[in-house]
């Protein structure tokens, strides 16, 4: 029952092997056989059947549906439809009904990709394991004891369990790769600034970004070239040169490798090591370079990442006031109790964690020791990487430390929690693309490849990536 | 050593954003916030010299469009649907002077 590589789908589509009706009705198929593994918040049958028969039927019109045509896919549940809710897995937005989508979602549609469902996450995307959705956990496709990473777990646990051959995510530090690695798919997290955020929850402006998980990488470089795009609507978007990711030919040139020292040398399963070094030799025996580089202030981008990411949630998340949108309390006398209330109903426990982190070091007296401080070790770690990458083409390490962790193990210590992240961060304060293939397993489980390449080198990321995909 | 934060201070910072935190909520919350502030403690020791700070990474500045009215499409009484309360066209909050 699993899928074949999207552009082979799309030629069967074109040439009338398969309907669109039919993949739709696969995946909804798929969606409800593994309903057990709690990875769908909502499911769009009837609208995406519609959508499917109206395709099928401007096909065999003659029309060219485009590059996704036919092709069914799930949408984490912080990205905005008109079809269905859109509820950040928080009850602060769980009737939130959006009036419009967001520019991802339009673009995919635009190109004949019809949306079957919504994923779960860690609510408004805080966490590493969708054990912070206010609503359920995903259980891991491999084995239902173990989470299956986060926050975009529930997009992750989908494509690994061929729900649909590609479900979007969102990336702040970590959100799509390390769910990729603990469920054994391709995660790719894009430059900053080349998808549109609109119609996004946001969660940290200036780190989030919009990517795809897929089965392979080749999957991944098509949908996400169809999101590339400048929007008038997220300012922060600008033209990337090169986004012909789908172009993966030509693939004999030999590369620069840096293995990063921090990475490689640091508290990591020792299976997880052994099989990245084994890929490193598999490189050269390739013909490719590879060579230990240190980046220094490596260690310290956790720390950055928990003053800078709070911050900016806390800011974000203070637009949640229950009067245009949101949960509203029914339990007030005045306005600031609506406030309260409404906020502290609605929140649940990890983004109160975060508003007050946030609001304790932005408030004056600390705002210069942390927040500032921050931002400024980030400034020398974008230094230390563009160094790195005047002597090598791409960065290459584990995506985590571990593989997937029980169900629970780290649920009563949000800084164990929040240690998964720590080969990942480092990428969302510099703004560099990254991905996330699978590796090998330890003990039964999945883990990942990650890939890092200089800022705006988002092609040479899926071209390298298809390398390596295929070397393993 | 002592806590970074006290159920006091976690008391303002919950007024400063909104929050309402049960005595339970607020001594949980000063154990793990202190826990978190003693972890991102490690960059006090970095000497960053003479660095300036970055807050966004793509080197944009004041992205401007024409001041022009573009039809999104957007229709209000979609957009009222989320709202709790609803009069006349408005939305109906509590009373803000006494």
């Amino acid at each position: 029952m699993s899928w074949p590589n999207i552009s082979e789908l799309v030629a069967k589509f074109n040439n009338g092997e398969i309907s669109a009706e039919e993949n739709v009705l696969k995946a909804l198929e798929l969606i409800e056989k593994n309903n057990k593994y709690n990875a769908i918040i909502s499911i769009n049958t009837d609208a995406a059947i519609a959508k499917a028969r109206e395709i099928d039927q401007r096909r065999k019109s003659g029309e060219n549906i485009g590059r996704l045509a036919g092709v069914p896919y799930i949408a984490k549940d912080n990205f905005l439809t008109k079809e269905l809710k859109t509820t950040a897995a928080s009850n602060m937005l769980k009737d939130y009904q959006a009036n419009y989508q967001s520019t991802a979602i339009k673009l995919l549609e635009e190109q004949g990709a019809i949306m079957v469902a919504k994923a779960n996450l860690d609510a408004f995307a805080h966490g590493t394991s969708t054990e912070n959705s206010d609503f359920f956990t995903t259980a891991n496709p491999i084995d239902m004891e173990y989470v299956a990473g986060g926050s975009s777990g529930g997009s992750a646990a989908a494509v690994a369990l061929d729900m649909a051959p590609f479900a979007l995510g969102s990336d702040t530090g970590g959100s799509i790769r390390l769910p990729a690695s603990f469920c054994g798919i391709v995660g790719f997290k894009p430059t900053y600034g080349t998808v549109s955020r609109s119609g996004v929850v946001a969660m940290a402006s200036s780190l989030d970004v919009v990517g795809v998980l897929t089965k392979n990488v080749s999957d991944a470089a098509i949908v996400q070239e169809v999101m590339t795009a400048v929007d008038p609507l997220d300012s922060t978007t600008f033209e990337l040169e090169d986004k012909n990711f789908s172009e993966l030919d030509n693939q004999d040139k030999k590369y620069r490798f840096g293995l990063i020292k921090e990475h490689i040398e640091g508290e990591i399963d020792p299976n997880i090591k052994a099989g990245i070094l084994n890929m490193v030799e598999k490189l050269k025996s390739e013909g490719h370079q590879v060579e230990e580089v240190s980046i220094p202030d490596l260690p310290l981008a956790l720390a950055v990442y928990y003053i800078v990411c709070p911050a900016e949630v806390a800011s974000n998340l203070s637009r949640y006031d229950g009067i245009r949108y949101g949960h509203s309390t029914d339990q007030s006398n005045d306005l600031e109790e609506y406030y309260l209330n409404s906020r502290s109903e609605g929140f649940g426990a990890e983004a109160k964690r975060r508003i007050m982190i946030g609001t304790h070091v932005l408030s004056s007296g600390y705002f210069d020791a942390y927040y500032n401080k921050a931002q400024t070790v980030r400034t020398s770690l974008i230094n230390q990487f563009n160094d790195a990458f005047t002597n090598v083409d791409f960065l290459i390490g584990p995506t985590s430390p571990s593989t997937a962790f029980k169900v629970g193990e780290k649920s009563k210590d949000p800084l164990a929690m929040y240690l998964m992240d720590i080969m990942t961060v480092a990428t969302n304060l510099v703004g560099i693309p990254a991905i996330s293939i699978p590796a090998g397993e330890s003990n039964g489980l999945p883990y990942g490849l990650q890939i890092m390449a200089n800022l705006r080198h988002d092609h040479d990321l899926f071209k390298v990536s298809k390398i390596l995909e295929d070397i393993k | 050593m002592d806590k970074k934060l006290s159920t006091e201070d976690v008391s303002k910072l919950a007024k400063l954003a909104r929050l309402k935190l049960t005595d339970q909520e607020k001594e949980k919350y000063a154990n793990e916030l202190s826990g978190i502030l003693d972890y991102v403690e490690l960059l006090s020791k970095v000497d960053v010299g003479d660095l300036k700070p970055t807050h966004q990474v793509t080197g944009l500045k004041n992205v401007m469009r024409e001041d022009e009215i573009i039809d999104y499409g957007y229709d209000v009484k979609s957009l009222m649907n989320n709202v709790k309360e609803e009069k006349d066209g408005y939305i109906k909050v509590k009373r803000m002077i006494g």
